[in-house]
């Protein structure tokens, strides 16, 4: 009996990183060492670090976290030569409304995410990991401590990695609900015992990073992409995408979708033809009404804006962003005070509180839209969700104030008429 | 305070695998695998936590308060945890929490008169393609409408 | 020197310090960039995005507290989007904000309330509900109230890298948070109130002041902390000659803006029911009270037999008392009484220190010192109890440049959180231990070293031998107990030439008169003479005052004008601030004496016999505008030899919490009492 996973894949695919998703027992060593397990990682360590570095700018990798920083660069960042120690830190908090992409990484390819901290290890001169994982992701905890305990006693981790003489340790740390703690310094305050509070950057991780040692954070994606790119070269998986935007991504598309679920597509996929084709289209046959392209701190997508190719660029160049790949469709029955309350609910509980724009401004914008999806209303609201939401806008402390703004902003300029509908409704005076 | 040899050993290693001087960074996972165990984050608890991390109560006190998995009162037995967020509201999580609510006749972040089932509506817990999704404990359940949640209820309720 | 660069802030040129936060340069060049978390003595926080400023070629607003500025930099901090900016936070900020300023402490002097009247939040826009969570008492003299907080923790701060307590965290989450006591519901801490000060809002209020008064109805006198022998400025708000507060919040202080609990609440004393109040005598009822004159006469009379009879007297001076009385004591016993048998409760072996340092004219540190040396060596002493201000020092000079701290001493100390070295030693052994750390001290640029009443005599000959052969600079604060401790010493309340101790006097059995002026000495030991007359001048009726023939109610520290001199030998002056009926200075004391006796000892007024000080007693000569506006004059009292002195020196080991026989007496001190001695554990290296 085939494996059952957790939807069902697409023809439309282009399987780089999931390729061995299906295969019974992916997430054994075995079997990744009889798919092509490890070849990356000793090819990489016959190379010198920049030569690894090199391949994975070449590769036009950006980070799959949802800043989509290029990936190589920041690898070039890491003082190697510093007295100090270096450490490897892998961002497993996915937390993002809408993604949900890390966790099958995890589950399925533990050890290509290892194969890509270690390949990392190499070109950083780092002999230690951590990968942070959502406290709610237990069973992936556990699922990743089996993979580490695997490695080490088949000495693909510890003292002698695959034979080679060179050492690295790996372990799982576990967080304990907090979306903040995705951000990255926040991740990294969490990592030494305390609340998830973002750093002052400068200095940014690369320099003084987990326990002020010099830290190289990326996403899990992000690490699982590494061994294909030093396996095949970097040019190859840049290839596969669309200049500047390297290879494939795990699309997870969720919503009012028929077959929704994670896909692998490369970049410069159509979104239309992700929609429609990989994702089967809308349940129905109902209209498209927007389209969240990437989690939902970014800005929202309307119907006639979604024949793009997905890359960082083009929605970059429309005003909103690829984001953590998180790609939530919405069709025209969709009521959007109601969505956007859920999301300034979501950032409002999730603030951190640790600058006022945030911690007041999603605490003003859920109280104003609570107050208007409860049926009161005032047309005021209206331009004063706007203008609270540019207050935040660049002011606060870290990029999460700018999540909650972003979206929030987009959906009362662009649906506008959602929010009339609700004044033109019976309503009570406040 | 002592915990099961099981945890003890998981603590062990915990305490080891940060650099040396770091014992601080196991305080985020050492509550939260206590508080499986203990049922909740008491002073008690902080206190213990403190002293094998090595750190103020204080210390303590201030991450408890912070993240959002660690409870100072004690959740049911089963911990219903409904995600309402977007990908998940899209496709009738507020309808699947509601129903929740009505079934277990509790609201949220409360306990059965039982102390079987303690419920909560989450943000998004990683499961949107496949929502709604609900996470009992740390177990996931993908593709929940109301009626499949009844039956996991009343086949927990039936298990015990 | 630090390199210079070249910025334009609002049109202006500007040179700074390469590097130098940006809100620093601005505000030293005028121009103000609010703010509420920045706060130049600790941490960065950039949390409150109220210095937002604009900088050319910068796409966002940048926060003024944690930008450097580098050359070539254009700022501007009031164009429209910087308003509009802060406008904005402010606005945001008061959203939760109660706005209750009629009814609360800090209406008048809040940062909120000036901010909002000068950047203007204007007409709210927030028609919701705000979140509301009740006041809460943390311990007898801090109280919080959750709504008012804008969380720019700076409480967080003072008390963690200011007092290296951190009994204050933050508590919850996003818009809950809060800040929290360390013991879940309350605090057990030092109790300084220095979370209280610093809050720029009505978050933290004092148990003592809460509702008293409003401030602008007080009138502020700054003087020097009657406590320990740190001598920290504290600027008391007096209402109708009564004390209802004390600060220091204008920072003139040589304790910037330090204060213990001591120095901030247990100003109280003053006020307690059982001050003394009028004269009295010794009857066969138990003591009566008598008229001033009545009183003085009878002493007059007692003093003028015994001298002309050859009687024996015994003097004991204070630790407490201004160096103008001290002084003016010396002058009394010596030329009036013509005894030499004058002491006083030494509490650190100053006799032998200057001694030792005879001759090394830059030997003696000063508080400023204390935060400025590279490295400072504590010697058998738990300063955060009972010199907590050169500790503040010490964790400052720490936090600031990085001082390399040791500490030698018996038990744990807070300064172990700074230390580079810690040596637990049995009381006895803090030499060995010293020299343990001799190869490290050597490589030090410079050095302070503070040390106890562990180190006297041989031993502490010892130890500036062990300081000179280090062949660095080394400096020294020899600890003692009391406000003005050094001052009696200097003054020369001293059995000098062959006069009996204060241990020989209580136990000389043919002892005629016992002159007590501000001390205790019976407390725990007896008189030997039974014959003898006993005067005492004091604020209580003391065990000592309970014996005496004749009790005088003084005028507390707090109630009269002169000088004191602290643990470093810095000169201050303190100010009257309240005035309690029917008692009179123990300088007046002295001088109606005197005129009854027919003495001649000189003019009684402060001022005057200060004047006399400064020609007269070594290393006193201290410029007087220094002293006269309220700052701390060094004394250099290092030029010859100091004879050795009869009589033991013994500190009397207060605590925080304590202070000698006046604590009995502060409602305050008694109230926080609960922990004593508890270290704490601040954020250390
Ligand atoms: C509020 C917030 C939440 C974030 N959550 C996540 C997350 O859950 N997972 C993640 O990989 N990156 C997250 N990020 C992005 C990280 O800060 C960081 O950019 C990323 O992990 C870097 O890895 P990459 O370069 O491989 O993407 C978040 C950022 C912000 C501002
Ligand atoms: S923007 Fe401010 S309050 Fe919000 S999460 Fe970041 S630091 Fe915390
Ligand atoms: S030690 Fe001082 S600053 Fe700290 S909480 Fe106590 S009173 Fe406040
Ligand atoms: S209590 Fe005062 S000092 Fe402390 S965070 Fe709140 S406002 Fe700031
Ligand atoms: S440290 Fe000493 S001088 Fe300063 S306030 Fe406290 S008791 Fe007074
Ligand atoms: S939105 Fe419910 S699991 Fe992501």
């Amino acid at each position: 009996m085939a494996k059952q996973l957790f939807n069902q894949p697409s023809p439309l695919e282009t399987m780089v990183l999931s390729k061995r998703f299906a295969l019974e027992g992916s997430e054994t060593l075995d079997v990744y060492l009889k798919n092509d397990g490890f070849k990356a990682f000793l090819k990489a360590k016959e190379m010198t670090p920049e030569a690894i570095i090199d391949e994975v700018k070449a590769s036009a990798l950006r980070g799959r976290g949802g800043a989509g920083f290029p990936t190589g660069l920041k690898w070039s960042f890491v003082p190697r030569t510093s007295p100090k120690p270096r450490v490897i830190v892998v961002n497993a908090d996915e937390s993002e409304p809408g993604t949900c992409k890390d966790r099958l990484l995890i589950e399925y390819d533990p050890h290509q995410m290892i194969e890509g901290i270690l390949i990392a290890g190499l070109a950083v001169d780092a002999h230690v990991g951590y990968v942070y994982i959502r406290g709610e992701y237990r069973y992936l905890i556990e699922k990743m401590d089996r993979a580490i305990a695997e490695a080490y006693s088949k000495g693909y981790l510890g003292n002698n990695v695959a034979g080679t003489g060179w050492k690295f340790d790996l372990y799982t740390h576990s967080g304990a609900g907090a979306y903040e703690c995705g951000e990255e310094t926040a991740l990294l305050d969490s990592l030494e015992g305390k609340r998830g509070i973002p750093r002052m950057k400068p200095p940014f991780p690369a320099v003084a990073g987990a326990w002020g040692l010099p830290t190289l954070l990326n996403n899990v994606e992000t690490f699982s992409a590494i061994p294909p790119i030093i396996r095949d070269g970097g040019a190859a998986f840049a290839a596969l995408g669309t200049p500047k935007n390297g290879g494939t991504r795990l699309v997870c598309i969720s919503g009012h979708v028929n077959k929704p679920g994670v896909y692998e597509l490369p970049l410069g996929f159509p979104m239309m033809k992700a929609i429609d084709e990989v994702a089967g289209g809308i349940p129905g046959g109902r209209k498209l009404k927007a389209v969240v392209p990437g989690g939902s701190s970014c800005p929202i997508l309307t119907a006639s804006e979604c024949d793009i190719p997905m890359d960082y660029d083009t929605l970059a160049k429309i005003g909103s962003m690829l984001g953590s790949g998180g790609m939530v469709v919405l069709d025209e029955t969709t009521d959007m005070v109601r969505f956007a309350l859920r999301i300034m609910r979501f950032y409002q509980h999730e603030s951190c509180g640790w600058c006022i724009p945030c911690r007041e401004g999603t605490t003003w914008l859920r109280k104003i839209l609570q107050r208007f999806y409860e049926g009161h209303g005032r047309r005021e609201d209206i331009s004063l969700l706007g203008e609270l939401s540019k207050n935040m806008l660049g002011r606060t402390f870290c990029a999460l104030g700018d999540a909650a703004a972003m979206p929030t902003i987009s959906i009362v300029e662009k649906f506008t008429e959602d929010f009339e509908r609700y004044l033109a409704r019976e309503t009570v005076a406040v | 305070m002592t915990f099961s040899p099981q945890l003890e050993e998981i603590f062990a290693k915990m305490l080891q695998q940060y650099p040396e001087g770091r014992t601080r960074s196991a305080v985020v996972p050492m509550l939260i695998y206590a508080q499986d165990e203990v049922g909740s984050v008491n002073r008690e608890l902080i206190e213990e936590v403190a002293r094998r991390c090595k750190v103020t109560p204080l210390q303590v006190d201030e991450v408890v308060g912070y993240y959002s998995m660690l409870h100072r009162k004690p959740m049911g037995k089963y911990h219903v945890q409904v995600c309402t967020n977007i990908s998940c509201l899209l496709v009738g999580g507020e309808e699947l929490y509601e129903s929740a609510k009505k079934k277990l006749g509790i609201g949220h972040k409360q306990v059965t008169a039982d102390g079987q089932f303690s419920l909560e509506e989450v943000e998004c817990m990683g499961a949107c393609s496949w929502a709604p999704a609900v996470e009992i404990n740390y177990d996931f359940h993908h593709f929940v409408t109301p009626e499949k949640l009844n039956q996991l209820i009343d086949s927990l309720k039936r298990a015990q | 020197m630090a390199e210079l660069v070249k910025l334009n802030i609002n049109g202006r040129e500007i040179q700074a310090e390469k590097g130098a936060l940006l809100i620093e340069v601005a505000r030293q060049n005028g121009i103000e960039v609010p703010a509420f978390c920045y706060h130049e003595d600790y941490t960065l926080q950039a949390a409150c995005r109220m210095c937002l400023v604009e900088i050319e070629k910068t796409p966002k607003l940048q926060v003024g507290c944690t930008t450097p500025v580098a050359e070539g930099m254009v700022v501007h901090t009031e164009s429209d989007v910087v308003k509009k900016a802060r406008k904005g936070t402010l606005e945001f900020l008061l959203t939760n904000h109660p706005l209750d300023c009629p009814v609360c402490d800090k209406g008048g002097e809040c940062e909120l309330q000036d901010m909002v009247f000068r950047y203007g939040a204007g007409e709210s826009r927030f028609v919701e509900r705000k979140h509301h969570v009740d006041e809460k008492q943390w311990s007898p003299v801090v109280f919080f109230d959750a709504p008012r907080c804008i969380l720019c923790y700076r409480c967080v701060r003072a008390c963690n890298e200011g007092m290296g307590v951190g009994a204050l965290g933050i508590g919850n989450r996003g818009v809950i948070s809060e800040i929290v006591p360390n013991q879940g519901d309350h605090l057990e801490c030092d109790e300084c109130g220095a979370c209280i000060d610093i809050c720029p809002v009505g978050a933290l209020t004092s148990g003592s002041y809460r509702y008293q008064t409003r401030p602008w109805e007080m009138d502020h006198v700054g003087t020097i902390c009657t406590h320990c022998a740190d001598g920290c400025k504290t600027t008391l708000g007096v209402r109708v000659d009564k004390i209802v507060r004390g600060n220091n919040r204008d920072r003139s202080g040589i304790n910037n803006e330090f204060l213990c609990v001591k120095g901030r609440y247990a100003f109280d004393f003053v006020e307690h029911p059982e001050r003394l109040q009028s004269p009295m005598l010794k009857t066969a009822k138990g003591h009566e009270p008598i008229s001033w004159s009545k009183a003085i006469s009878l002493i007059a009379n007692k003093f003028g037999e015994t001298v002309l009879a050859g009687g024996k007297f015994g003097v004991v001076g204070s630790n407490h008392t201004t160096n103008e009385e001290n002084f003016f004591l010396a002058k009394f016993a010596r030329e009036g009484l013509g005894t030499k048998n004058i002491d006083h409760h030494r509490t650190g072996d100053l006799a032998t220190f200057f001694d030792a340092l005879s001759g090394k004219p830059d030997s003696l540190a000063s508080s400023g010192d204390l935060y400025n040396v590279k490295a400072v060596l504590v010697v058998g002493s738990d300063l955060a109890q009972q010199h907590p201000f050169l500790s503040f020092q010490i964790r400052a000079n720490f936090r600031h440049h990085n001082a390399h701290v040791y500490a030698v001493t018996s038990g744990p100390v807070r300064e172990d959180n700074q230390a580079i070295a810690s040596v637990r030693v049995q009381k006895g052994g803090e030499l060995a231990g010293v020299e343990s750390q001799r190869d490290k001290l050597k490589a030090e640029v410079n050095l302070v070293i503070v040390f106890g009443d562990a180190i006297q005599g041989d031993a502490l000959r010892k130890l500036v031998a062990f300081g000179d052969s280090l062949g660095i600079p080394v400096k020294y604060v020899c600890l003692v107990d009391y406000s003005n401790s050094r001052g009696a010493f200097d003054m020369g309340v001293l059995p000098r030439d062959g006069g009996l101790s204060r241990e020989q006097v209580l136990a000389a059995a043919d002892l005629d008169v016992l002159w007590v002026v501000g001390a205790n000495p019976l407390k725990n030991a007896a008189l030997a003479s039974k014959k003898a007359f006993v005067v005492v001048q004091d604020l209580f009726l003391s065990e000592t005052a309970q014996q005496a023939d004749i009790v005088l109610p003084a005028a507390s520290a707090y109630e009269k004008s002169g000088t004191v001199t602290n643990v470093c030998g810095e000169v201050q002056k303190l100010k009257a601030a309240a005035k309690v009926m029917g008692t009179k200075t123990d300088l007046e004391i002295f001088g109606l004496l005197a005129k009854e006796m027919g003495l001649n000892l000189g003019i009684w007024l402060p001022d005057k016999v200060f004047e006399e000080i400064r020609k007269t007693v070594h290393g006193y000569n201290v410029p007087l505008p220094i002293v006269a506006t309220g700052g701390a004059a060094p004394t250099m009292p290092l030029n010859g030899r100091v004879a050795a002195l009869p009589g033991s020196i013994a500190s009397a080991n207060d605590t925080l919490f304590t202070s000698g026989s006046l604590s009995k007496y502060s409602n305050v001190l008694n109230a926080v009492m609960e922990s004593p001695g508890k270290l704490y554990g601040g954020e250390g290296k």
